[in-house]
């Protein structure tokens, strides 16, 4: 199954709802809720990222039996240096961001603890891009 | 892992219901249909809030409790009392006088509920210091938001504090010092006073637990009529007071909201009404929100005050009970020769006994155990909604069009169950309109269908 969603830049007001929708569509597939709480966390916060980084972004997410798929395809300023972006409590949110509650440099560590296969590609000037893969069985 | 025939306490009486649907538009987990003029509740979705039976306008749906005389069957009858009946009445009736009468009416003893709260409190705060896993730790104080976790949030289950609330905790004590006493156990019914439809279910049928102390359930607005009738037809000036003696300020207050959230140690908050109960939800199961110790979550706007029994005013009560407690800390109050012991002397044995078992989850939302057979059913579920004109009417017997496309893909409705569908039929003269009026009355009844037939003089 296919599902699209359509991310605004700058919106804090609408960041989540695409997690929400998902895990509305996992429940509703009898999806163990231990998985849905780790595929909905990690969507979460690479939804939070578009929103407090990006211009606007594009959420594609794939449902089979065995995995779900999501890919987050934003445009933005990218990510310089990937691997620094990984570490804990690396961020570059602005102060206007962190005063908000997000920003704290938890995300994309976070995204990663909660997916089993997270792949994160960025140029910088145009935009990122977050393929993120949970197995339903582990 | 699934029970679907678990007890509700809320009954449609199909005699009385006329398919308004109110009830159906403000079920919180959308568990009520209109079939055949009658209103039909899905009991595996219920978590007996008791929203509908505030809003039926003919007191077609009814909460279940014992017969009052049921308490004559047992030779000690104790009248288990929550502080917000005593908030009921009216400010210039006392305690002293409420509890004569419940005696005069029958009881041989009066305890009150939140004498509990002297053993829950502490356990609460052993729960959240040995359990930082559960953070944040969610009160089961309220049957209601048990059962709504269980069905609605069920990766959330393993939050709630497996703590008995102040309820039974007082049960067990009361039937321990009636023991310790010489009085049989069998011969001692305790019999609960409640404001709501989620604590009968919760006694008839514990989340968690096999058997509950409590012997019977009389509701609220019943006991309210018979006291008051009584004090009001005699002047009362004898004085029983409840064997348990004064409550502190903590366990009166306990049942209003944020009664329990203050006296968790950490970061805690008290969230009211099953709506803003069901959106805080949401967000922390997304992990927006975090950090938080403990949650006090109340099914009742205003909490127990706001319960579906009650008969007065809920902030009216809550003030009463606020006033209250201020009385209790100063009145040096007459201690009653048959006063039971304090709660705190059984505090070994009740705390033994305060853990209840593993609440499973028992998730309402899926689609079909098999996840290839959701996926084709929501599949069809949005194929459907493509169709639908999502104004959310109710007509077709459903509380929406989302709830009506899953119904059909269930195989539970047709989707000619749509007004909007049924004219597009009509017009393209695949739908008679006799057809059209026959499924309107197998909604909604043939009454309501056959009202119009003679239109003239309007």
């Amino acid at each position: 199954m296919h599902f699209e969603f359509n991310v605004e830049g700058g919106n804090f007001s609408k960041a989540g709802t695409a997690s929400s929708q998902l895990k509305k569509i996992l429940k509703q597939l009898n999806v163990d809720p231990k998985v849905i709480k780790r595929v909905v966390v990690a969507l979460y916060e690479a939804e939070v990222n578009i929103v407090a980084h990006a211009f606007n972004g594009i959420i594609y997410i794939d449902i089979d039996t065995e995995k779900i798929e999501i890919k987050l395809i934003d445009e933005g300023p990218g990510i310089a240096d990937i691997e620094l972006a990984m570490q804990q409590g690396y961020s570059t949110a602005s102060p206007e961001v962190r005063e908000m509650g997000f920003g704290a440099g938890m995300g994309l560590p976070n995204i990663k603890n909660n997916t089993d296969e997270l792949k994160v590609t960025s140029e910088v000037g145009k935009g990122t891009t977050v393929e993120m893969i949970t197995y339903l069985s582990s | 892992m699934e029970n679907a025939n678990f007890h509700h306490a809320l009954k449609i009486r199909e005699d009385l219901c006329i398919g308004c649907s109110h009830c159906m538009n403000v079920c919180p987990t959308e568990a009520i249909r209109v079939k055949n003029g009658k209103s039909v509740l899905f009991g595996d979705r219920c978590v007996d809030c008791g929203e509908c039976f505030r809003v039926c306008p003919v007191s077609a749906i009814i909460i279940d409790h014992d017969d009052f005389n049921y308490i004559f069957d047992y030779k000690y009858r104790v009248a288990l009392v929550p502080a917000v009946f005593t908030g009921q009445f009216p400010e210039d009736i006392s305690l002293r006088q409420i509890y004569s009468v419940i005696m005069d009416i029958g009881f041989t003893h009066v305890y009150e509920v939140e004498n509990g709260v002297e053993i829950l409190s502490d356990a609460i705060n052993e729960t959240a210091a040995n359990h930082p896993e559960k953070k944040p730790l969610i009160s089961s104080f309220c049957p209601a938001i048990v059962r709504l976790i269980q069905v609605k949030f069920p990766s959330l289950v393993d939050n709630i504090m497996l703590l008995k609330p102040p309820l039974d905790i007082s049960a067990l004590h009361i039937r321990r010092e009636l023991v310790s006493k010489g009085i049989p156990d069998e011969e001692t019914g305790i019999f609960y006073v409640t404001p709501c439809a989620a604590k009968i279910a919760a006694i008839k049928d514990p989340v968690g637990e096999l058997s509950s102390a409590i012997t019977g359930v009389i509701n609220m607005d019943i006991l309210f009529n018979k006291v008051y009738r009584q004090v009001k037809q005699r002047n009362i000036q004898s004085c029983t007071l409840p064997i348990g003696g004064k409550l502190s300020k903590k366990a009166t207050c306990w049942s209003l909201t944020n009664g329990e959230a203050p006296h968790v140690k950490g970061r805690s908050l008290a969230i009211d009404e099953i709506k803003n109960v069901i959106d805080f939800l949401e967000r922390l199961e997304n992990e927006e929100v975090s950090d938080i110790d403990f949650l006090e979550l109340r099914a009742c706007d205003e909490s127990c005050a706001g319960g579906v029994l009650t008969i007065s005013n809920r902030f009216l009560t809550a003030e009463r009970l606020r006033n209250h407690s201020d009385d209790y800390q100063s009145e040096q109050e007459y201690q009653h020769p048959d006063a039971a012991a304090s709660i705190l002397e059984n505090k070994d044995f009740l705390m033994e006994q305060i853990e209840i078992g593993e609440i499973k989850p028992r998730s309402m939302m899926k689609l079909d155990e098999n996840m290839s057979e959701a996926m084709k059913k929501m599949e069809k579920v949005n194929r459907i909604m493509q169709l639908l004109p999502m104004v959310d009417c109710g007509i077709c017997g459903a509380p929406s069009c989302q709830a009506l496309a899953q119904d059909i893909a269930q195989g539970d409705a047709n989707i000619n169950h749509c007004i909007f569908i049924q004219k597009i039929l009509e017009q393209k003269g695949e739908l008679s309109l006799d057809d059209s009026v026959k499924i309107m009355q197998e909604i909604w009844g043939f009454g309501k269908t056959n009202k119009y037939r003679d239109l003239k003089g309007i």
